[in-house]
Parts: C-alpha cells; structure tokens; sequence
C-alpha cells in the first residue's frame, strides 16, 4: 500500500455500474416474483439504517412508478415484523385487520388482501425486504412456494447489496478530495456526457501526459 | 448442602443416596400418558414478540404484559400499554390458547422500536423471561448478528438448567440465526398438514420438530383471524404441548420435556 493515490482504482470507481443498472436488476426481480406467483404487485423495500426507514427500491405492478423512494418507519406492520425477527410470513385476509388496512393505505393508496414477505440476508446483515402482494384467492399456500419465495429473496439480496456498495463507493469517491477523487469525478462525467468531447480532450491530455513523460 | 462437599461437579459415594430423584415413567410414555386430560393449567406460557392483544377472544386474557425499550445501552422493562404493535404475537398466543386453554400467558414485547437495537431487545427480553422463571417461552423470532449469538447462547443454557422450555422457531433460509440452533432450545420448523395435533420429530437437526405452520387462521390484533404461513406458527404449537405436558407432568425438565415430545411425536410410535 502506498500513499500515491491509484488513478486506474478512481477511474474504476467513477464508471461504476450506474444506479439505473442495479435498480434494472431488482426491477427485474420484482418482475418475475410478481409473474411467477401470478401476484398483483412485488416489492422490494432496502432498509437505510441511519434512519431507521424502509424504502421502496423496486416495485412490480401496483404502484410501480409511483413508490419508489417512498418511506416508512422500519417496524411498520408486517415488513417491520419480517425485517426485525428475520422470519418470512405469509398472511391473507389482511382486510380484516383494521390497523395494517390503514397504515397501508395511508403509505401507499392500495390495500392488499394478502401477502408474502421475506427478510433479505446477506450474511449476518438484513438488508431489506421482498413482499409479494395479492396471489390469485383460490390458492392455498405451501412450503414449495415458501422455498420459491427464499430463493428470489436471495437474488433480491444479492441485488440490493451491489446497489448499496456501488453507492457507497460513488459517494466516498464524489465526496473525497484529492486527484483520485477528482479523475473519478471526470471519469464518471465522461460516462454520462457527450463522448465525443470528453474523448477529444482525454486524447489530448494523454498525448500531453506522453511527452512530457521523463524518459 | 453439607452432604454436597467440594468439587462441586462430582458425586461422592456417600452422597448417592441424597440425589434420589422421584419419578414414575410408565413402561412406555404414549400420547395419552403425555397429554390426555391437561389443559395446561398452573403452566406460564411467554410469548416473546410484537406484544399481544390480551383483549382477543382466541387469547382469552394475559397475566402480564411488558415492554422491553432500550435506554442508551441499557434495555429497559416496563409494563406494557401499547398492546400488540403488529399482530404476530397475538397469532402466537391464540395458537398457545387453543391448545392449552388453561394456561396462563404472558406477553414480553420486543418489538415495535424499529429494527435498530432490535438484537438488545431480543436479548433483554429474553433474559428478562428466563429471570421470571416461566415455564416456557416461546421465541418466533431470530437474530442474524453473530456478536448476539454467544449471549444468547448462554441465555439459552441458563433456562435448560433452571427448568425454562425455550422454544424458537426454525429459519428455512440459507442463513444461521440463533437461537433456534441452538440444543438447549426447541426448534420448530413446519409440516404442511392441517391438524396442530400432528408433530413429527426430525431425524437430521438441527430442526428437531415440525409442527403445523401452513395455512392456519390465527388471531390478529383487531379482534379478526387471518390466514398464515410461516415457521413461526408451527413454534407456538409445540410451546403449547409443551404447556399440556408440563401441566400433567410438573417438574420435567426441558431434557425430559424434549424426550416426551420425541417419544409422542406421530412418527415415532407414540400417536394414538
């Protein structure tokens, strides 16, 4: 370990995968939760702990486009249940129980009849939850789809984490000061703007670097 | 004590006779020897969870409600005012009451300060049920955090030797928790069967039992019922029996509790 900074790890940094790459592969896992058990809507909610909240990160059918980024206190209801015991639950009938109807209502203007929620886990750490609105009335539940259930969480999981180290690491670099920060700063400018000019000027810059390189 | 003469862990000859230990094992211990007749009563019952609305028809009434909060580092224990912040306690107690209708239950609410502390609360909650001395504690809830397992742990210990039955429903993800796997707790996981008197004993643990957890009507706060899945409700059906058990057989230890439910479980031979 030196003390220069490494330009090639900032650069690596800057053009991290971007935050619609990883919101497209929770989107996806919704998508196909939602498909498979042939439900109304699926969701995945990433719990920020500084504070405290569960947040919409992902959400399939009812209410896509218009939650995500939505909050709400992390032991709310039964997400707030699954995420602190790290036990999955599945409930129906949710309309007899006049507090849940409520707070769902109030959070989200749609009322499920039933759900499906599982904690999502990497290693020791809960990141979230999977629920999984609204399956057909005349199904019965069983311990198939419980398993089915376990494994898109684990997929969910797998996504939310590389969504929050990539954000994280954006932040450090755009946060950092020094030139390391800076070329991930540039690189990550150059990932989003018009190529033709940062490429001009990259090109530039490189044949500057080259000539004056000592030799 | 002055026959128990130091080492502390070992037995004198002279001091065989003192350890006698009254029991009456029928020659074999089936279903009928187990329960028949118990209602659980004189048999306290905890349901450590999201508090409980003693208030429900299925619950029947609490003996004691608390609310365990945390106070910076410290976890605090108060009576408790807000009842059940989720409705999953209330399921767990109304599970205890249908089978063991003359139980008393109690209710140690760990939730409903959101998920951070939540490992404190769990362990607050705990130790506060074990200090109480019940008689069984049922835990359908789990931490992942390996730096609460081994407190836990010997939270766990310390109610097998003072005669406290935990039991902790099973995690069916690829993940470790604790406490369900843990040997000094009963671990619960579920069958797909309707009946919550089917139970069957699992020859590969750690998931030591299976019990009804599959689509059950289960008492929720609001004074409804609700349909359910989930591991957590097989767990309260075996704290239940167990309630049964203790009731008709005071004194057994969690080892000789563990033992009958082995022996009574419907595969094992001991199911009418």
């Amino acid at each position: 370990m030196t003390d220069e900074p490494d330009y090639r790890e900032a650069a690596a940094g800057g053009m991290l995968a971007s935050e619609e790459g990883h919101r497209a592969l929770l989107q996806s896992v919704v998508d196909v939760a939602r498909a498979i058990f042939a439900a109304r809507a699926a969701s995945v909610f990433l719990l920020d702990e500084e504070t405290d909240e569960l947040v919409f990160e992902a959400v399939s059918g009812e209410g896509e486009g218009e939650l995500v980024g939505r909050r709400f206190p992390s032991s709310t209801g039964i997400a707030g249940w699954v995420l602190v015991t790290r036990q999955p639950l599945v409930v129906d009938d949710l309309q007899q129980d006049p507090r849940f109807a409520r707070d769902a209502a109030e959070s989200t203007g749609y009322v499920p009849h039933g759900l499906m929620a599982v904690p999502l886990l990497i290693d020791e750490d809960v990141l979230g939850v999977l629920q999984v609105l609204d399956r057909p009335d005349d199904t019965s539940f069983s311990l198939a789809e419980m398993d089915l259930l376990t494994l898109f969480a684990h997929q969910a999981a797998i996504g939310l984490d590389l969504l929050q180290r990539a954000r994280r690491a954006r932040a450090a670099l755009e946060l950092g000061e020094g030139r390391a920060a800076q070329v991930a700063r540039i690189a990550g400018l150059l990932e989003q703007s018009d190529a033709l000019v940062g490429g001009q000027l990259l090109d530039a810059l490189e044949a500057l670097l080259r000539e004056r390189r000592p030799t | 004590m002055s026959s128990r003469a130091l080492p502390a862990w070992s037995l004198a000859a002279e001091a065989v006779d003192g350890i006698g230990i009254p029991a009456s094992w029928p020659e074999r211990v089936t279903r009928a020897w187990a329960i028949d007749g118990s209602r659980g009563e004189g048999v306290d019952v905890c349901i450590l969870d999201s508090g409980v609305d003693g208030d429900h028809p299925l619950v029947g009434g609490l003996t004691s409600a608390v609310a365990v909060s945390l106070d910076g580092e410290e976890t605090r224990v108060e009576p408790d005012e807000l009842g059940d912040v989720c409705g999953h306690g209330t399921a767990c107690a109304g599970i205890v009451r249908a089978l063991a209708p003359g139980c008393r239950l109690h209710s140690v609410r760990v939730l409903g300060e959101g998920n951070t502390g939540s490992g404190e609360l769990i362990l607050g909650g705990l130790r506060h049920a074990i200090e109480r001395g019940f008689h069984v504690v049922n835990l359908s809830l789990s931490t992942t955090k390996r730096r609460f397992a081994e407190l836990l742990h010997e939270l766990a210990d310390s109610a097998y030797f003072q005669g406290t039955v935990l039991v902790a429903s099973a995690h069916n993800m690829p993940v470790e928790s604790y406490p369900w796997r843990f040997s000094s707790v009963i671990s619960v996981g579920s069958h797909e069967g309707t009946d919550s008197l089917v139970w069957y004993a699992n020859p590969s643990p750690p998931v030591e039992f299976f019990a009804r957890g599959v689509d059950l009507d289960v008492a929720w706060s609001g004074g409804g019922t609700l349909r359910c899945t989930g591991n957590s409700f097989a767990a309260p059906h075996i704290a239940g029996l167990s309630a049964l058990i203790l009731s008709k057989h005071p004194g057994l230890t969690p080892f000789q509790l563990k033992s009958v439910l082995y022996l009574t479980a419907t595969n094992t031979g001991g199911a009418p």
